[in-house]
């Protein structure tokens, strides 16, 4: 009995130490899995944080929730990249000063074996086309994440409804593990190239289509209104941003990954205009 | 088969190294727990007791809610939690969303009905005599009920067992309140849940057998307790 005791009160006095971080220092960054799997933010942000003493929450979803997150003031700063959605964002006014941060690209990955005959594709939407007609089985995030947005964006150029279609599967989970999904169910899935080279070694699937315009991946950072929502870390925002298209910032990513995978996952743009992008 | 032995071997060495990241987490998931297990033991046995000795109309509903209240789902909590923490919600001036508190808040009112329920149970599981016997011995309402837990202790450990079981155990929850945040509020079962995503499946296994032996080892000094002092 006195052991538990012991044991209780060292619990309660543990309490309140890690309840004590301080509040205004805290930034809440509501991200895409992307950026977290693929291990750039772990780099990332120990600089940031040593640099400004803000601590960072990273609240990682898909780019989807994060801006829902943001339209209600539940996040400060926005790391995404599903540009359509993020312009209605930006109409809306939910978010300030919008920036392009960087860019990689989506690949068509699928099983070796390549049973739609996709392979060397170089339209995605002819990929798409006869994933379609071959009746493959295809992974989809399903969970209106930047990856999720694009797919269907590519479904719709193609004029294919697959909503419903027995062959086309819906995981709602994060990229890492809706590959892990396709590489079980040796079906096709539009990936980031980030989160592939990363989870690679493990997968047994190949990039079968990649190189098209279309499947440029871009990520853009976003200030949360704070004029919307009083509570909002602006300070926070404003100096997360900042320092995600500083010089510094950029040459990291640049060199990221390289070392491990033989290739840069992602491609500094700070300064660059979206539409000048993949050309 | 590799990933198994690897999983394995990793976790050793995670655990051996003492890699400072692994034992910060392994050290919070039982902060958060056993905090909430705590709390929920505060709450859980007091209601519980009262429930099992008293009678009032409307019981049997309060006893099913108790009970049902045993299986509530995590991720439901977990919601619920987020929604009431968020800056813009009813307690968002507390700003404890993203936070370990935040986590506690969530398991300890995950693990609140299970111990409540299994020490009613309990409790009204003692012979209805026994507690005529001690009043008539002289004792006060109070000593009674103290009398009556501790004849209890073997099923209300149980229940603690139980309550910490649920929720160092508990992902869903865990993840939406606390975020997942490096160095802060990631505790073994939401690092395992990214690990598994990153494709570090051994990294994900080391954790999760590093998970299975905390659990082991506080279910471990508990049961020495149960079984060793005996009610007299």
């Amino acid at each position: 009995m006195a052991l538990i005791i012991s044991v209780m009160s060292v619990a309660i006095y543990a309490l309140p130490a890690i309840a004590a971080q301080p509040q205004q220092k805290n930034i809440i960054l509501a991200t895409t899995t992307s950026t977290q799997d693929s291990g750039l933010l772990d780099i990332l942000l120990p600089i940031f944080e040593t640099k400004t003493g803000y601590f960072v929450k990273t609240i990682a979803v898909g780019s989807g929730q994060a801006m829902a997150m943001g339209q209600k003031g539940e996040a400060d700063v926005l790391l995404v990249h599903s540009p359509e959605a993020e312009k209605k964002f930006m109409a809306e006014v939910y978010g300030v000063n919008r920036r392009l941060v960087m860019h990689n690209d989506y690949i068509i990955a699928g099983p070796k074996t390549d049973p739609a005959g996709i392979k060397g594709s170089v339209s995605s939407i002819e990929a798409f086309k006869k994933i379609a007609a071959a009746n493959a089985v295809f992974m989809s995030r399903g969970d209106n994440s930047g990856t999720n947005a694009k797919e269907k964006a590519i479904w719709k150029a193609a004029g294919i409804n697959p909503e419903g279609q027995k062959w086309y599967q819906q995981t709602g989970l994060g990229m890492g593990q809706t590959l892990n999904v396709a590489a079980e169910k040796k079906a096709y899935t539009l990936a980031d190239r980030g989160t592939y080279l990363a989870l690679k070694k493990n997968l047994g699937l190949d990039i079968l289509a990649e190189g098209d315009a279309v499947l440029l991946n871009i990520y853009h950072v976003i200030e949360v209104n704070p004029a919307k929502w009083p509570k909002v870390n602006s300070g926070g925002a404003k100096a997360f941003a900042d320092f995600m298209v500083s010089r510094q910032t950029q040459d990291i990513i640049r060199e990221f990954g390289v070392e491990k995978y033989g290739s840069p996952l992602f491609f500094p743009d700070a300064g660059k205009k979206e539409e000048a992008l993949g050309k | 088969m590799d990933i198994i032995i690897e999983g394995i071997k990793q976790a050793f060495i995670l655990l051996f190294s003492l890699d400072p990241e692994v034992l910060g987490i392994t050290w919070l998931s039982l902060k958060v727990s056993g905090t909430a297990t705590l709390i929920s033991l505060l709450f859980g046995v007091s209601v519980g007791t009262v429930v099992a000795l008293t009678q009032f109309p409307g019981r049997r509903i309060v006893v099913s809610l108790i009970n049902t209240g045993m299986g509530l789902p995590p991720v439901v909590v977990g919601l619920f939690v987020t929604i009431f923490l968020w800056r813009n919600g009813p307690l968002g001036f507390m700003e404890i969303l993203y936070t370990p508190a935040a986590i506690i808040i969530a398991q300890a009112v995950i693990a609140t009905p299970i111990v409540m329920g299994i020490s009613l149970a309990a409790i009204q599981n003692l012979p209805a005599n026994l507690r005529l016997q001690i009043l008539a011995l002289g004792a006060t309402r109070l000593q009674m009920v103290w009398i009556l837990v501790k004849e209890a202790r073997l099923p209300l450990l149980a229940a603690i067992m139980a309550g910490f079981g649920g929720v160092i155990s508990e992902v869903g929850a865990s993840i939406m309140v606390g975020g997942n945040i490096k160095g802060y509020t990631r505790v073994l079962t939401t690092a395992t849940v990214m690990e598994t995503s990153k494709g570090n499946f051994d990294i994900a296994m080391a954790l999760g057998i590093i998970l299975l032996l905390l659990a082991f080892f506080v279910n471990a000094v508990l049961t020495h307790i149960q079984q060793t002092e005996r009610p007299r």
